[in-house]
């Protein structure tokens, strides 16, 4: 099936859309990453096999009206007819044998496009070349900009992103506050980033450019600018780029972190030059405050029964909540489960085990 | 149509209406146990989300810290007599006796009154404790599931007391006798939501 | 007013007085001159309306009759006319959606901040369903059902008038909202955390949430109301395979809203609880889980798009198989389709959320039940499609509406197949195709419905018919309006575009939108030119008059009585000897008795229905804004008045001999000089 798709795919193009949507760019039809030309292509199929009986209803009901109108005496009249076997047979086995192949075509693509499960090729015939290491990126869905932490080179960035093309990028993505969508039209569809969960998606890039990303579901009143560019670079160009984002000074520690975590909007491009090591974890498991118990730990207490009545006022109120908050009202609750120690601010709470992710914490 | 008079059914057999005055048949008993079933599912949910974040500790108390199995067996104890007082009332009412009737009726009422109390002891003690609704999603949902199954019961005890003054009004009508089977369907709907909420919540916490 | 006469000039935001909550002269949204524009027009309007009713001494006519009353049939037009007032309000939201996203390019900001943006389109999601669609969708099975069954009203005619007044009063309280406070800026869902206290701190959410509450416990005792009718109430002879589509699609509504309100029900209360009592069911620390609402309330949410189309397919059916003057094809295919629908929708939920990374089986599950449900569907639209072949289609209004939804709807159906498959869902997920697909159903299926009903029992419920011109315009608008409102928005969904977004950077795609504009103000006509349809058709009401009963050449029940009903509908009850009993009794020359009339059970009109939803809306009003003594207050005489009702035992009457000869005999001139 997927080898036949991009003849089918443009041939339809050309013959359905060219002509009343000449001149509008239609990103998720012609993407420029492998997995968004996929789904593209996925769309069209479906589509067409609807189309096969989509037509002939339309066509039906405008001949049947027009035929059959009252003032057309001459057209056969049977005011009890009302019931045919045959005819109801293929009324319920037409809809059937679409969604039988519809279905079929789910179940498949649903699976190889997973955007948890790794990738086995970068390009149509061009499977992953041995030896190619994925690039790693975590997402964090602030409000509201995105911040990019480059894990393997201690770098990161506010509103921009880089990959080098034909490399398969995994990100990890969760959210500092609410609910958002981490979507890049161009490179694959979307995925939800959450607050103290996390997501993956893998996808690559196959052109160079600039393309446009931003949060697909509403986030609050600064959602319309939470937008990023998404940049498509060969390997040069982003190795220049990594050095560019590295020249830069400024620091993310957990202190800078919380500063940009405040609520913002239309936030200008930053780069950090260096990051603190499991900053991404201390986000996920919203303890980037040392004094705050983190996530994980406080599962793996409850997964043992919790720490009983000595624990019950183990509870401290959020001190910068009022600069995180929206609005300025006190909130009902603004407290937090406080760490059982606390460490020196650049050290996490606890260790990453990768394992745990694997199983507990990921979404849902 | 002619302005002849055309006679009515009960006359002529005419196959297309009912002759004399239709009575349908009357609702209230398939309308109420439909509010029931609703009800029921408004309680699914409750279980649902006490399925889902019933672990959820906070690094705070667990079930095994803050329930008193003996004080809620003898709460279950209440709420099973009141279930079966409620019955005793019924089967005076089948023999159209007011006063036996309205008596195993406040005796019911009284055995829902104590479980009552024994809950709002409960969650007193609860909250004293600093395990209160806030501490954690375990408690929340905690909270919200028993509090709502006891929210019930306190209603169905106001609507006793209600049914308890029709009855010494009226007497055993037909109305009340309405009443009383509607109420009996919903207080022993609450037993049932009960033993539920007793396995669910008390047993499994405590085996947990 | 009494808030203005309060001197609480406390900066109420930051410490909630005992008296008056966070209520305060803040609360009043001055500096936003459009609301302030919008409370003066408003405001004259209610003062004008108020004058009139006044001068022309129908106060007391209209609480007795109107407001009182138990009659399913006033209270099926009175929920039509709140479902009219709230879809100018529900449109007026659009307009100015459309018309902010048509100029708020670049360095244009357009006229809406987004925190009232946020609140618009917020608004226009929950008004549109909970006080649109649903008072049209209830109205209509009120009206209609107990006159297709042969029944003289509703099972519990109290509790119908009771919960008219709930969903007004959930209607009244988000109205409210926009002078005293704030509504949500969340979107109409309202998912957490951005629901919850630590995000929107203000009264938005409370509104959404108290309003949605009291509304949804009048829409849950009308369902379990029009389920017990339909089940207990039918005329003899009437058997589950003989009622009238309408009436087995209205049934597998109820069905739903009973089995799907309750879970809307319970987790609005635990929202509620986390905003004010401080628990942790759905915040980010402590345990909570967001996820959970997402999926709850998405159980309920599915199915009430079902609760929404069911009926209105009902009336289709009715529509094209009096207009094609031909029995419907395949009623017990069709009877099945829908029993389908109704089960398959409560498995389908997940497909709302595709993209919160629930795994590949798991999204493939719902994906192809979601496709299933279109098998069903597909065997309706056959169905109808063939109940036309071989008939004499006549294309008065009624016909019009439906011919508009065939071609429309298929086209939404198809885009909801393909939002079905979750790799494609990736991409147009929460996209303005979305929001095209929905509308595509929404007004070619459930608003394009109703019109067709209104327009096809409005000679029943008056007595005339609704002039034909003026309809023809306002279908013609909303039909062209509709594609040029919606399908850019397909074109700018496919370009990446999605929804909810107050400002766009890149220009180029300004055309698109402005053409959406430009449908909206076509749709903004043809509602403009319904209501013009209205007032000229009663100025003409002598000349479109039908004295019959039955304009169309009716084929069920509601046709066999006279225009208006009686308030008894019936004065005998019929007997059914087949699905369209109507035609059958025409058929087999029924003749309508003059004489040897009976006397009439009828319920009794009560105020106690508006009076207990009025004292809910004040409780309503004072939780949102946590005046905790005053929602005390109102609990206590809540119950109060519930408990004195249930002392009220003097609920019935009969209509006297002589009253309903004198009804009929009127009845048998009318049809006489008619026949004449």
């Amino acid at each position: 099936m997927p080898a036949r798709l991009p003849r089918l795919h443009s041939l339809l193009l050309q013959l359905l859309l060219s002509l009343p949507l000449a001149g509008c760019d239609m990103v998720t039809l012609s993407p420029s990453g492998d997995i968004a030309a996929r789904q593209g292509d996925l769309i069209v199929i479906a589509t067409v096999l609807m189309l096969l009986i989509v037509v002939p209803v339309m066509i039906l009901t405008g001949w049947f009206a027009w035929h059959f109108r009252a003032s057309n005496q001459k057209a056969n009249h049977d005011p009890d007819w009302h019931h045919s076997t045959a005819l109801e047979l293929v009324i319920w086995s037409a809809p059937l044998l679409i969604v039988i192949m519809l279905g079929a075509v789910t179940w498949i693509s649903t699976h190889t496009l997973d955007p948890f499960r790794k990738l086995d090729r970068i390009a149509e015939g061009r499977p992953v070349p041995e030896g190619v290491r994925p690039l790693k990126v975590q997402v964090v869905a602030l409000d509201w900009k995105w911040l990019f932490i480059y894990p393997d080179y201690g770098i990161a960035s506010v509103n921009e992103m880089a990959a080098p093309v034909d490399v398969p990028i995994e990100f990890q993505i969760t959210s500092s506050t609410v609910m958002n969508s981490f979507f890049v039209p161009a490179l694959a569809g979307q995925i939800y980033a959450m607050p103290a969960m996390e997501t993956r998606l893998h996808a690559v890039i196959n052109k160079a450019g600039d393309f446009e990303g931003f949060s697909a579901n509403y986030s609050g009143a600064g959602f319309s600018h939470m937008r990023f560019n998404f940049k498509g670079m060969d390997g040069e160009g982003f190795d220049r780029w990594v050095a560019a984002v590295r020249e830069s000074n400024t620091e993310l520690g957990r202190g800078e972190y919380l500063q940009l975590e405040k609520p913002s909007a239309r936030e200008p491009v930053r780069h950090y030059g260096k990051t603190m090591a499991g900053l991404y974890d201390a986000v996920l498991n919203l303890c980037v405050e040392p004094t705050k118990m983190c996530q994980r730990d406080m599962a793996a207490i409850d997964a043992r029964g919790g720490l009983g009545l000595a624990n019950v006022y183990n509870v401290t109120r959020l001190s910068y909540d009022a600069d995180r908050r929206r609005g300025a009202e006190l909130p009902a609750s603004n407290v937090y489960v406080a760490a059982l120690c606390s460490l020196p601010s650049d050290v996490m709470a606890s260790p990453v085990d990768p394992a745990f992710y694997g199983s507990r914490r990921l979404a849902p | 149509m002619s302005s002849s008079t055309i006679s009515p059914p009960a006359e002529t057999g005419n196959r297309y209406l009912v002759s004399g005055e239709h009575h349908p048949a009357n609702g209230t008993m398939l309308g109420f146990w439909l509010y029931l079933m609703s009800d029921c599912l408004i309680f699914a949910v409750l279980f649902a989300m006490y399925g889902v974040v019933g672990g959820n500790y906070a690094a705070g108390p667990s079930p095994k810290d803050l329930f008193d199995l003996e004080l809620v067996a003898v709460n279950t104890a209440m709420l099973l007599l009141s279930s079966i007082t409620y019955g005793m009332a019924m089967l005076e009412m089948q023999r159209h006796r007011v006063k036996p009737t309205m008596l195993w009726l406040a005796v019911t009422g009284l055995f829902g009154l104590a479980f009552v109390g024994i809950e709002m002891y409960e969650f007193h003690h609860l909250i004293h404790e600093g395990a209160g609704p806030q501490r954690s999603a375990f408690l929340s949902a905690f909270f919200t599931l028993v509090g709502t199954h006891g929210l019930h019961v306190s209603f169905g005890i106001v609507w006793l007391v209600v049914l308890l003054t029709q009855l010494g009004r009226w007497g055993l009508t037909a109305a009340n006798r309405r009443r009383l089977a509607c109420l009996s369907l919903f207080w022993h709907f609450l037993d049932v939501i009960w033993i539920g909420v007793f396995t669910v919540v008390y047993l499994m916490g405590a085996l947990r | 007013m009494t808030i203005a006469s309060e001197p609480n000039s406390a900066p109420a935001q930051l410490h909630d007085s005992v008296f008056l909550g966070r209520l305060s002269l803040e609360s009043i949204p001055y500096h936003e001159p459009i609301i302030l524009v919008t409370f003066a027009v408003a405001g004259l309007l209610g003062l004008s309306l108020l004058v009139w009713i006044t001068r022309a001494r129908a106060w007391g006519w209209l609480w007795r009759d109107w407001f009182c009353t138990i009659d399913h049939k006033k209270i099926g037009v009175m929920y039509m006319v709140l479902g009219f007032v709230m879809l100018i309000r529900g449109f007026s939201d659009a307009i100015m959606m459309r018309a902010q996203q048509a100029m708020a390019f670049g360095d244009a900001n357009g006229y809406l901040p987004p925190h009232h943006y946020d609140q618009i389109f917020t608004a226009h999601g929950v008004i549109m369903i909970f006080f649109v669609a649903m008072p049209f969708v209830t109205g209509l099975m009120n009206y209609i059902v107990p006159l297709q069954i042969g029944a003289r009203d509703v099972a519990f005619p109290f509790l119908n008038n009771f919960s008219f007044w709930m969903t007004t009063a959930g209607a009244v309280l988000v109205m409210l909202s926009l002078f005293i406070g704030e509504f949500a800026t969340t979107g109409w869902l309202a998912y957490p955390p951005l629901s919850g206290a630590a995000y929107s701190p203000g009264v938005g959410v409370d509104y959404y949430i108290w309003a949605l509450q009291i509304a949804g416990v009048g829409t849950l005792l009308s369902g379990v109301n029009l389920l017990v009718t339909i089940i207990k109430m039918r005329a003899p002879g009437m058997g589950l395979m003989q009622m009238p589509i309408f009436t087995w699609t209205s049934l597998c509504t109820n069905v739903l809203i009973v089995a799907a309100f309750p879970v809307l029900t319970a987790v609005l209360v635990l929202l509620a609880l986390d905003r004010t009592v401080g628990t942790n069911f759905f915040t980010n620390d402590f345990g909570g889980n967001p996820m959970m609402y997402v999926n709850l309330i998405w159980i309920w949410g599915h199915p009430e798009v079902y609760i929404l189309i069911l009926p209105l397919f009902g009336v289709f059916s009715e529509v094209v198989s009096t207009f094609s003057g031909k029995r419907l094809f395949g009623y017990a295919s069709m009877v099945y389709a829908t029993i389908v629908i109704t089960i398959l929708s409560y498995l389908v939920w997940l497909h709302h959320f595709f993209t919160m990374g629930s795994g590949a089986s798991v999204n493939s599950f719902f994906g192809i039940t979601t496709m299933i449900i279109s098998i069903p569907t597909g065997a309706k639209m056959f169905n109808w499609l063939f109940t036309m072949y071989r008939g004499r289609i006549r294309f008065e209004l009624p016909m019009l509406w439906t011919m508009g939804f065939m071609f429309t709807f298929v086209i939404g159906g198809m885009t909801g197949v393909l939002l079905a498959v979750p790799p494609a869902d990736f991409v147009l997920h929460n996209s303005l195709f979305l929001i095209a697909h929905f509308h595509n159903v929404i007004i070619g299926g459930v608003v394009f419905g109703v019109f067709a009903g209104v327009s096809y029992w409005f000679p029943k419920v008056f007595g005339y018919k609704l002039d034909v011109f003026w309809g023809r315009v306002s279908f013609w608008c909303w039909q062209i309006g509709f594609l040029f409102a919606f399908m850019p928005l397909y074109i700018l969904g496919l370009m990446g575009v999605t929804r909810r977004v107050s400002h766009f950077e890149d220009t180029s795609l300004q055309p698109w939108f402005i053409v959406a504009a430009f449908g909206a103000v076509l749709i903004g006509c043809g509602i403009l030119a319904m209501l013009v349809q209205f007032r000229v058709s009663y100025v003409r009401r002598e000349s479109l008059r039908d004295d019959s009963g039955d304009p169309w050449n009716g084929r069920t029940l509601e046709w066999a009585t006279s225009s208006p009903p009686p308030d008894y509908n019936f004065a005998f009850t019929p007997r059914v000897h087949d699905i369209d009993a109507w035609w059958d009794m025409k058929r087999g020359g029924y003749q309508r008795p003059t004489t040897g009339f009976l006397a009439i059970h009828m319920p009794k009109n009560t105020p106690a229905g508006i009076i207990l939803a009025g004292i809910s809306g004040v409780m309503g009003f004072a939780l949102i804004w946590h005046i905790w003594w005053a929602a005390g207050a109102a609990f206590a005489a809540l119950i109060a008045t519930a408990i004195v009702h249930t002392f009220n035992l003097d609920r019935d009457y009969h209509v006297p001999v002589e009253t309903v000869t004198a009804v009929e005999d009127l009845r048998t001139r009318q049809l006489a000089e008619a026949g004449a």
